[in-house]
């Protein structure tokens, strides 16, 4: 199974083009700081795991409640430099969430919007490739954070890790065998395909610790199934 | 500003040396961890490569290696490594390579450094090597006892009452009247120049009076002398609680004179004991001497491991217990042995009772088989006396079997002709053992090289022993026979969360920690006390004339003691938790009932096993018979 997921597009030039013609500041800064080289292995690869919680799943109608963010590469993941954010969404909370997240209305009512963060959130992932269990959650969530905020969205490649596992299981021959013997399909959510490559299990859920865990899930997954000089662009999105 | 990291805080809290630290510090360096994913088989470190960063393992397993690329140690979840390269110019001693898919934390060497200057615990922990984190456990372990760490002279308060040897059995009791006590010393002069001037020449106590004074109807002005114990047992000044408790159990003694350069300083009387040990052992030693038939004896068994439970309950060491339970076994025997007596008549010529292998060591558990054997008097002879040892032989093993100490599988009691052997014949036997080891000869040497004469002649057990230890020393091919013997079963190299490594990878289940880890430990111990003319049987104290006899690796010492008190008390305390549970207790441990304490340590006792065998082989070497 070879299936090249970059041909269509090319980042490098969205970006020098967004550069020119965004409004805002900061997303200006984003964009000029420029997009890793299609052609750099997996090795050089500067990461920046990104995980959301949100008060729903309707990107038009929820928002983002918490960013965690770790930047990390092939050989580290620097927990020193991770990121947590609490943000004060623009709709209010249902109860349903809450529970959900396990964050409490003061520490929400407290949080600064997502706006006075954005700064320090587009600085930490310039130059960085992102990467996320699951991609319609963060890459929706920020561009119609931001539309509504500025005017105007954003966009970025990604490395989706849930979607390298369904390429393994749920695409091409094995998903084929499965339908052949009737299998359950295997499950790809974040927790299973950790535990598929050893990776410990964790109690805590919150955007840091499954930033943190998206971080360790790419890294066995390059491990097991890439090369070093593997060029990114034949993983991202 | 540091994002809180409550999962990696979490984790590390779990597992020393973090465990240790404040709950803020942990937080600390949770914040300042980089994490890296290995596959199986990939190298983290190579010997000699920098090192700046102290390893923990979060999940998966770690091979660390020598540098002839012998394997070191396997690690798992929890387990450091690293330490030893930053403490030691920042490069790589041991290589480490994964063995399994792992996820590393990686501290940096500021932090570490940090650590070790803030916390005094995290510095000893890191800049101990694993054998030295042994024994500390080891003590931790053992510091909780009183017994332990008393000086027996903590126990009693009051200085002796004596009288001279002049005084009448009148005069002995009004003075133990007036005074209140329960026992008198009885003080000669001291004939000689140096020393105190009076010494010890006997005790007299209440039962004393009552069973050799008003029982017996003699005159009151006897001299007190005629109804004394002559020449009593006693301790130095310096021994420790535990110790005291031991010498009252193995002679059945209510009162023992604490001697400080021959001059009593006090009497310790078994209430005094009683306060520190609730009086379990030495309680049921008199109890089983007062029982009148096999059966009575029987329905002890119960109170037997109801006191094995409390002494480990009470934090005793596996010296106290396995002494404990021994002076317990011997004790049934030698009631059996005159209930025997009562029933047979008399002995036609002496003999001695032996007691063989653990019981002999004072390292006598819960669950154990009797091995034993008989000495004759060189008049016997078969056609006349033949009879009655055989039938001495089946009433004392049967009655023993009814009273939990299962038959000898091996056949390895006094009821097998082959057991029952003259002074002459059993001198004959271990010179040929000594002289033409063969297999068979070995094996009968680890059972029957720890012997203890427990009834009739005892002495003849003594000097049977004086004359194997003369012999072998004298034989350093039968060491050498003796010492292969010794390697024979080897330890496991490892606890992981839920199997038992083997040297050669396989994984198992369970482990039986008698057959893989005290059994060994004993026999490699006995070959070294044999070379040094020890005539200790106790593994610890024959570890001691080994120790002073100065033929272990220099600093490793005591290494091997705390290795074997380490295997003993998981065995022992598991065997405790079986019978709480009301199981039949076993040697079987499944590292899933292990606490990570105990998984830890034990990995570090065996590896401390598995070099002291490496080096009996060296220090034993095949020679030419």
């Amino acid at each position: 199974m070879s299936v090249n997921l970059s041909d269509a597009m090319d980042w490098q030039a969205f970006f020098r083009d967004q550069a020119l013609v965004c409004d805002d500041d900061r997303l200006r800064l984003f964009y000029e700081t420029g997009c890793v080289a299609p052609q750099t292995p997996l090795s050089e690869t500067p990461f920046i795991a990104l995980d959301f919680e949100t008060t729903g799943l309707d990107a038009d109608k929820d928002e983002i409640i918490s960013i965690g963010a770790v930047p990390f590469d092939l050989n580290r993941i620097r927990v020193r430099e991770a990121r947590h954010w609490l943000l004060k969404p623009r709709r209010k909370l249902t109860e349903e969430s809450v529970v959900i997240h396990g964050i409490t209305h003061s520490a929400i009512n407290e949080a600064p919007d997502l706006e006075s963060v954005l700064g320090s959130l587009l600085e930490a992932i310039a130059g960085r490739v992102v990467v996320v269990h699951y991609r319609y959650i963060e890459r929706e969530f920020l561009d119609a954070g931001l539309q509504r905020r500025l005017g105007e969205g954003i966009r970025f490649p990604l490395v989706d890790t849930m979607e390298l596992e369904a390429l393994l299981h749920r695409k091409g021959f094995s998903k084929f065998c499965n339908r052949v013997l009737g299998r359950k399909l295997t499950s790809i959510r974040l927790a299973d395909s950790r535990s598929r490559y050893s990776l410990p299990h964790y109690a805590q859920h919150d955007a840091l610790v499954d930033a943190i865990a998206t971080a360790e899930l790419l890294q066995a997954q390059i491990r097991h199934r890439y090369r070093p000089h593997t060029p990114i662009s034949y993983l991202w999105l | 500003m540091e994002a809180e990291q409550i999962e990696i805080a979490g984790f590390l809290a779990q597992y020393p040396p973090f465990n240790d630290l404040p709950k803020e510090a942990v937080q600390e360096v949770a914040c300042q961890v980089e994490i890296s994913y290995y596959r199986a088989g990939t190298d983290i470190f190579k010997f000699g490569d920098e090192i700046h960063e102290l390893c923990v393992i979060r999940s998966g397993a770690v091979e660390i290696y020598r540098r002839n690329g012998e394997l070191y140690n396997r690690l798992s979840e929890g387990d450091l490594f690293g330490q030893l390269g930053m403490l030691m110019n920042n490069r790589v001693r041991l290589p480490a390579r994964t063995l399994e898919d792992s996820l590393i934390y990686f501290i940096p060497e500021n932090v570490f450094t940090e650590l070790c200057d803030r916390f005094e615990s995290f510095a000893y922990f890191v800049e101990m090597d694993d054998n030295s984190r042994l024994s500390h456990a080891v003590s931790s372990q053992n510091a909780s006892n009183d017994l332990m760490i008393s000086k027996v002279t903590a126990l009693f308060s009051r200085g002796p009452v004596a009288l001279d040897e002049s005084a009448t059995i009148r005069e002995a009791a009004q003075k133990m009247t007036e005074e209140g006590v329960s026992s008198l010393l009885i003080m000669r002069r001291n004939p000689e120049d140096e020393g105190p001037e009076e010494l010890l020449a006997g005790i007299i106590t209440d039962r004393d009076l009552r069973t050799r004074v008003v029982a017996t109807g003699i005159d009151l002005d006897t001299s007190v002398t005629e109804v004394m114990t002559r020449n009593p047992v006693t301790l130095d000044d310096d021994a420790y609680a535990f110790e005291a408790m031991l010498t009252m159990l193995r002679y059945n003694l209510h009162h023992l004179p604490i001697l400080d350069n021959q001059r009593p300083i006090g009497v310790l009387a078994t209430s005094d004991i009683v306060r520190y040990e609730s009086q379990s052992s030495l309680h049921l030693v008199s109890t089983i001497l007062r029982q009148n038939s096999v059966e009575e004896l029987a329905m002890l068994q119960p109170q037997v491991n109801a006191c094995f439970v409390r002494l480990v309950n009470e934090d005793a060491n596996s010296h106290m217990i396995g002494s404990a339970m021994s002076v317990i076994g011997r004790t049934f025997k030698q009631r059996l042995l005159e209930l025997a007596e009562e029933k047979l008549g008399p002995p036609p010529i002496p003999y001695c009772f032996l007691a063989l292998g653990s019981m002999a060591r004072d390292e006598q558990l819960v669950i154990t088989d009797q091995d034993n054997a008989l000495i004759l008097d060189n008049r016997y002879q078969p056609e006349k006396h033949g009879d009655y040892f055989e039938e001495l032989a089946a009433f004392v093993s049967d009655a023993l079997n009814t009273c939990g100490y299962s038959y000898c599988t091996g056949l390895i009691m006094a009821t097998n002709p082959r057991w029952r052997k003259t002074r002459d014949e059993w001198e004959a036997c271990f010179a040929d053992w000594i002289d033409n080891p063969d297999p068979e000869a070995l094996l009968n040497c680890s059972i029957f090289f720890d012997l203890d004469g427990v009834w009739g002649k005892t002495e003849w057990a003594d000097q049977l022993n004086t004359y194997i230890v003369r012999k072998t020393r004298r034989s350093p091919y039968f060491l050498a026979c003796l010492a292969r013997n010794a390697l024979s079963r080897t330890p496991p190299l490892g606890f992981f969360k839920s199997f038992v490594m083997e040297q050669d990878g396989q994984h198992r289940k369970s482990i039986n920690l008698k057959r893989r880890g005290t059994a060994p430990t004993a026999d490699l111990i006995r070959v070294h006390a044999l070379a040094v003319g020890s005539r200790a049987q106790n593994s610890f104290e024959r570890l001691d004339d080994v120790i002073k006899a100065d033929i272990l690796p220099k600093g490793r010492e005591t290494d091997l003691r705390d290795a074997l008190e380490f295997i003993s008390m998981v065995r022992i305390r598991h065997q405790a938790q079986d019978l709480e549970a009301g199981r039949e207790p076993d040697n079987r441990i499944e590292p899933e009932d292990l606490s990570d304490f105990e998984r830890r340590n034990l990995k570090e006792a065996f590896q401390v096993l598995s070099n002291s065998q490496r080096f009996l082989k060296f220090r034993y070497p095949y020679t030419r018979k």
